[in-house]
């Protein structure tokens, strides 16, 4: 009777696996399992067992029937999966098709290189600070020790609104209404649009700077270098050069042009740099005692730097754009670039 | 300003390469923009033996000459007298170009061969001889360029010099700095002068009346000129530096300035009336012509250099026609003097005549290096001209130019702002390189008195800046600096900028920046009316352009600007937002009021690069986009009212804007007539919202609200109304009754048209009832909605749609 529980036992598993349907397993399942199947007839005749063999059998018999149903309940699931996912399958869609959205919109390049330096220098804790566009003489000029009349006006051609109200030539006036205002320390820094009265390829009668300014005990040049260098490595990468160049403005002495290697050519000189190998990036330097005067600062007991930066020529070198009128004339094709 | 290496080296000595001297400048302070280089006027001429010289069989002034470069012999006919067999010449040979435009061909001269031409030094612009053939110094090498021989040709830097360094607007001045950033030594110009026995006093007078604007004037007297043309040396420096050359006394004029600095002017004496000279400054519309031929009115206190009646220069800008040298010119009053440096730059500003002169002068020369220009003019035009310098010379110096001397400085300040450790040795080092007087007068405590020319050194930090250019700013250590962290007040406006940069750019808005000037004509346009605001125009005296001639007080006209512009690139569907200022004039004499403005613009379609979704936009889109943003900005309840707001926006299509009860902006459809004016033809929304009072608005703070876990009920309700009601003022009635399960009301549907009677509309409504604290029953719901719905009919005079 054993080796017949057997040898049913190998049959079932073995008309299981041939199943290629849910109906031929319940088929297997009534055959065997059923009322009237193999193995319940197996079971039914169990009398005609030695007493001493049944419990061994009747133990035999269920562990049949368990592994039986259990691998049934198995071959079920498999092929409900299986039909479940050709169904799925016949739904196919072709996803290469575009998706669909409302397009999102770009921020404008000029303010994302202002966010980009103003995050830089905010980490180095400087707070943002604003003024008037529209500015007095007095502040856009005057306080920042360039007197009417002075040849240094010349370095910035001015758009006049009366004899003493101009458009401000550059974001230096807030450094001068701040301090008015502030003891030091000071560490601020003054985005915005200026306006000069120029326009070619490289110059736009409006135009954005950032100037900052760090006023306390003890700063020297040095770290005016520190700084800078710390901010150019941020904005143009770690490797590049630079060189601190002297220079001129009327609010600081000494003052230094900054600039960085070409990043087009590497120093190689090209179109870009006008073959000179660097490109001029900012123009800095220790606050002129005459400016402290001015404000009420006292140059024995105060030092400070300040540097100033357009941000469309940063803009062109990130982007290689190189006519600057293209960031004003707000083609839709332009801005969607960025 | 040009600088001519060649011209530089007669007063310094320069071994570097012309890149590496460029370089040296550039971080000295002196950029250099650019290095040029200049050719000789010819090409192909080289040097030669003259192997025979035998007469021309058929010409008596020409002879036959063999000629070698050492590789091979040319026959070469040539009318010269003054070549021999033996003699080195310059052979400009078959293809060379000589001055003139001339090149050089193989020719048959009265039946003989001649390949190439001997040349003179006047043929070549070498030199002013014009005698004979050139001859070059015996064993010189055959066959060599010309210009490697006689070292022709030049190299021009470019350098810009900021407005403090007057004293580098000369050779000497940039030969001076080479000499510092070398260490070589400078060689000044002879400026000895050989006088006559006439004394200048006993001929004419120099009479300063207005010394203020001249506090310095001399004067010499140059007799028995000849007007001629320069030498060569002084012409070919003069042209590497970009000036034409004019005569040999004009010429040294010019060529003094640009050594030395210093302007100088030189008149004929025959024309100066009375003999003499009179400095004083103009009278209002007091007329002159200068010697350009053009007439000019001048305005009061313009410094006049005049004659004994007339004026005949306006003093340092330029000369008289009047009184100027002219080819038959004997006798030369020679000026070299100080003018006031404002003073010049005002008038040159006024009369826009940036000359020359009037750029140095305004810079400041040095008032003591007058006298030494004068003298070297003097000397170099008798030297050209043939002419003889009278005795003496006249120096009137009413008002002595102050000039800075013993200027304190500290060593302990000069590392400390520079951030180095300079020693005291090398920071005395470096102020004597440059012309200053150093006195120790403990360690570490200098009296600094500079050279007159740097009228720029007044002050400490002057001193501590020529130490920090000349030490090498790339020697200063990199440092941080040690600051006491501060934190300045923080402008909220511009976090809500941000916060408006990421909602609009969210949904589709591209940033656009437009110029803060417009045209005058932008409120016309717009068709603002005669008392709004927006016409307090700021206006700008020089603009660029008449389209940027006023300061916007709006920026809806530059935004439909830009929608013009990509229209005509076939870009219609915009969706653009831009943040910035706009300007209100608040009257002569002071600042207008600033304000700042977000506006936006939507046209066309939603959708035009999607395959299967494309709208048309319209008043809905635009206020749901600011829907969205004051739902970010936390702002509370914004009402839209219709009240026609603007001129430029469709009445029916527009709204106010109200957050709680302050007007902060509006928006609409742009009027079909603007859109006639300004030619556009697609459809388009505009907003613009005053953020200075968006921002008073948004208080950023978000209070959580316990989610309730017990289910929604809703109720849908169909109001017929007046077709003029709108649906706030409905939904409003239904809040303010304040019924505590009511979570949300809104609209759900509206209807007009059949089965409704005429002006009127169906409002549906869906209530939405949702309990904290439990599962709202059926009656629960119903007693609360019928309460409202009753209260709702009561106050409108609704009725509800069955």
């Amino acid at each position: 009777m054993i080796a017949k529980l057997q040898q049913l036992e190998k049959d079932a598993l073995a008309e299981l696996a041939a199943a290629i349907n849910e109906e031929q397993i319940l088929a297997v399942r009534t055959k065997y399992l059923g009322r009237k199947g193999l193995l319940t007839g197996l079971l039914r005749n169990i009398s005609q067992v030695p007493d001493e063999d049944k419990p061994v059998f009747g133990k035999r018999c269920n562990e049949v029937k368990d592994v039986l149903n259990s691998k049934i309940e198995d071959v079920l699931k498999l092929q409900s999966s299986r039909k479940k996912e050709d169904i799925l399958l016949k739904e196919k869609i072709d996803v290469t098709l575009p998706g669909r959205f409302v397009p999102c919109g770009r921020i404008h390049p000029v303010i994302q290189v202002r966010r980009e330096i103003c995050a830089i220098f905010a980490s180095f804790g400087f707070s943002v600070v604003e003024g008037p566009e529209i500015e007095l003489d007095y502040y856009n000029f005057e306080a920042l020790n360039i007197p009417k009349d002075h040849p240094a006006r010349d370095m910035q051609d001015t758009f006049y609104i009366e004899e003493n109200i101009v458009l401000r030539t550059h974001t230096s006036p807030v450094q001068v209404r701040v301090m008015e205002k502030v003891q030091p320390p000071v560490r601020i820094l003054s985005p915005g649009r200026v306006y000069r009265p120029d326009s070619d390829v490289s110059h736009t009668p409006m135009f954005h700077q950032i100037e900052g300014l760090l006023v306390d005990k003890g700063i020297s040049f040095g770290d005016l270098k520190g700084i800078l260098t710390a901010f150019l490595k941020k904005v143009f990468g770690e490797k590049t050069v630079l060189r601190f160049r002297p220079s001129f403005f009327p609010f600081t002495e000494p003052s230094a042009e900054v600039d960085i290697r070409c990043v087009m050519c590497g120093g190689q000189g090209c179109r870009v740099c006008g073959q000179s190998g660097w490109l001029e990036i900012l123009g800095s330097g220790m606050v002129d005692p005459a400016v402290f005067k001015n404000v009420g600062y006292d140059p024995e007991i105060y030092t400070g730097f300040a540097f100033g930066l357009g941000l469309e020529r940063i803009a062109m070198l990130k982007y290689g754009i190189s006519d600057i009128r293209l960031f004003f004339e707000n083609d839709i094709r332009f801005l969607r670039q960025f | 300003m040009l600088v001519s290496l060649k011209w530089l080296k007669d007063y310094v000595d320069v071994e570097m390469t012309p890149a590496e001297l460029a370089d040296a400048l550039t971080m000295a302070g002196l950029e250099v923009d650019e290095i040029k280089q200049i050719k000789p006027a010819f090409t192909g001429v080289v040097s030669a033996e003259i192997l025979s010289v035998k007469p021309h069989p058929s010409a008596d002034k020409l002879c036959l000459c063999a000629v070698t470069d050492s590789i091979q012999t040319y026959p070469i006919v040539c009318g010269a007298k003054n070549i021999k067999a033996g003699d080195i010449v310059p052979l400009a040979k078959v293809g060379a170009t000589i001055p003139g435009g001339y090149t050089i061909k193989s020719t048959v001269l009265r039946g003989e061969k001649s390949d190439g031409m001997l040349c003179s030094e006047e043929e070549l612009e070498v030199g002013d001889d014009n005698t004979g053939i050139m001859q070059l110094p015996p064993g010189t090498a055959l066959g060599k360029p010309l210009e490697e021989i006689l070292d022709l040709g030049d190299t021009v830097l470019d350098v810009s010099i900021t407005p403090n360094r007057a004293d580098c607007l000369s050779m000497i001045g940039i030969a001076r700095e080479v000499a510092a950033i070398t260490g070589k030594k400078i060689k000044m110009p002879a400026g000895e002068v050989c006088e006559s026995a006439e004394d200048i006093n006993s001929i004419t007078s120099v009479k300063i009346i207005d010394s203020d604007l001249c506090p310095r004037y001399t004067a010499r007297m140059i007799k028995d000129v000849a007007i001629g043309p320069s030498p060569v040396w002084m012409k070919t420096r003069l042209e590497a530096v970009g000036l034409r050359s004019i005569n040999n006394v004009v010429d040294v004029t010019n060529f003094v300035m640009l050594e030395m600095g210093q302007p100088l002017h030189s008149f004929d004496f025959r024309f100066l009336e009375e003999g003499r000279i009179v400095v004083r400054k103009s009278i209002q519309d007091e007329e002159f012509v200068s010697l350009d031929g053009k007439s000019r009115k001048l305005e009061a206190d313009t410094l006049l250099i005049c004659d004994g009646v007339k004026p005949v220069a306006i003093g340092g800008i330029m000369g008289g026609l009047n009184s100027e040298v002219k080819d038959d010119t004997r006798i030369v009053f020679l000026e070299s003097a100080y003018f006031n440096p404002s003073s010049i730059r005002r008038s040159a500003r006024r009369l826009a005549m940036p000359t020359d002169a009037a750029f140095r002068f305004e810079r400041g020369i040095d008032p003591e290096g007058v006298l030494a220009a004068l003298n070297r003019a003097a000397r170099l035009i008798a030297d050209l001209s043939g002419g003889k310098v009278c005795k003496n010379y006249i120096d009137e110096y009413p008002a002595k130019v102050p000039a800075a001397a013993n200027i304190p400085l500290a060593l302990s300040r000069v590392n400390a702002v520079i951030g180095t450790a300079i020693e005291g040795s090398e920071v005395i080092r470096i102020l004597q390189s440059i012309g200053m007087e150093v006195k120790e007068n403990e360690p570490g405590k200098y009296s600094v008195t500079p050279p007159t020319y740097r009228v720029d050194i007044t002050r400490e930090i002057d001193l501590i800046e020529e130490v920090a250019r000349l030490y090498g700013y790339d020697r200063v250590p990199v440092t941080l600096p040690d600051v006491a962290v501060t934190e300045m007040a923080a402008i909220p406006r511009l976090d809500l900028e941000e916060r408006i940069r990421t909602v609009l750019t969210g949904n589709g808005y591209n940033e656009v920046i437009n110029y803060s000037f417009i045209s005058p004509q932008s409120v016309d346009y717009l068709g603002l009316t005669e008392n709004d605001e927006r016409r307090r125009l700021v206006h700008i005296k020089n603009p660029l352009v008449e389209d940027q001639a006023v300061m916007r007080t709006t920026m809806i006209f530059a935004l439909l600007d830009s929608l013009k512009k990509n229209a005509n690139n076939g870009c219609f569907n915009l969706k653009l937002f831009e943040m910035g200022r706009i300007f209100l004039n608040c009257g002569a004499g002071k600042l207008p009021e600033e304000r700042n403005v977000l506006a936006g613009l939507l046209s066309g379609t939603i959708g035009e690069d999607l395959w299967n979704y494309r709208l048309n936009v319209d008043f809905y889109d635009i206020k749901g986009c600011l829907d969205n943003l004051f739902s970010d900005l936390k702002t509370g309840y914004c009402r839209y009212v219709a009240e026609n707001p603007e001129p430029f926006l469709h009445p029916g299509k527009s709204a106010n804007i109200y957050l709680k009860d302050s007007k902060v902006g509006y928006l609409g459809e742009v009027h079909p007539d603007v859109k006639d004016r300004m030619d556009l033809k697609v459809n388009s929304y505009v907003f613009e919202i005053n953020l200075d009072m968006l921002v008073s608005h948004t208080t950023g703070e978000v209070t959580y609200k316990e989610i309730s876990k017990y289910p929604a009920v809703t109720r849908d309700v169909a109001f017929v109304v007046d077709s003029s009601v709108q649906a706030d003022y409905m939904l409003d009635i239904v809040l303010r009754q304040k019924e505590d399960l009511l979570e949300n009301v809104g609209i759900f549907d509206i209807y007009a048209g059949k089965g409704l009677p005429d002006g009127t509309k169906s409002l549906g409504l869906r209530f939405s009832y949702r309990s904290p604290d439990k599962t709202l029953t059926d009656l629960e719901v119903n007693n609360v909605h019928e309460r409202i719905v009753h209260k709702t009919l009561d106050l409108t005079g609704a009725r509800v749609r069955s």
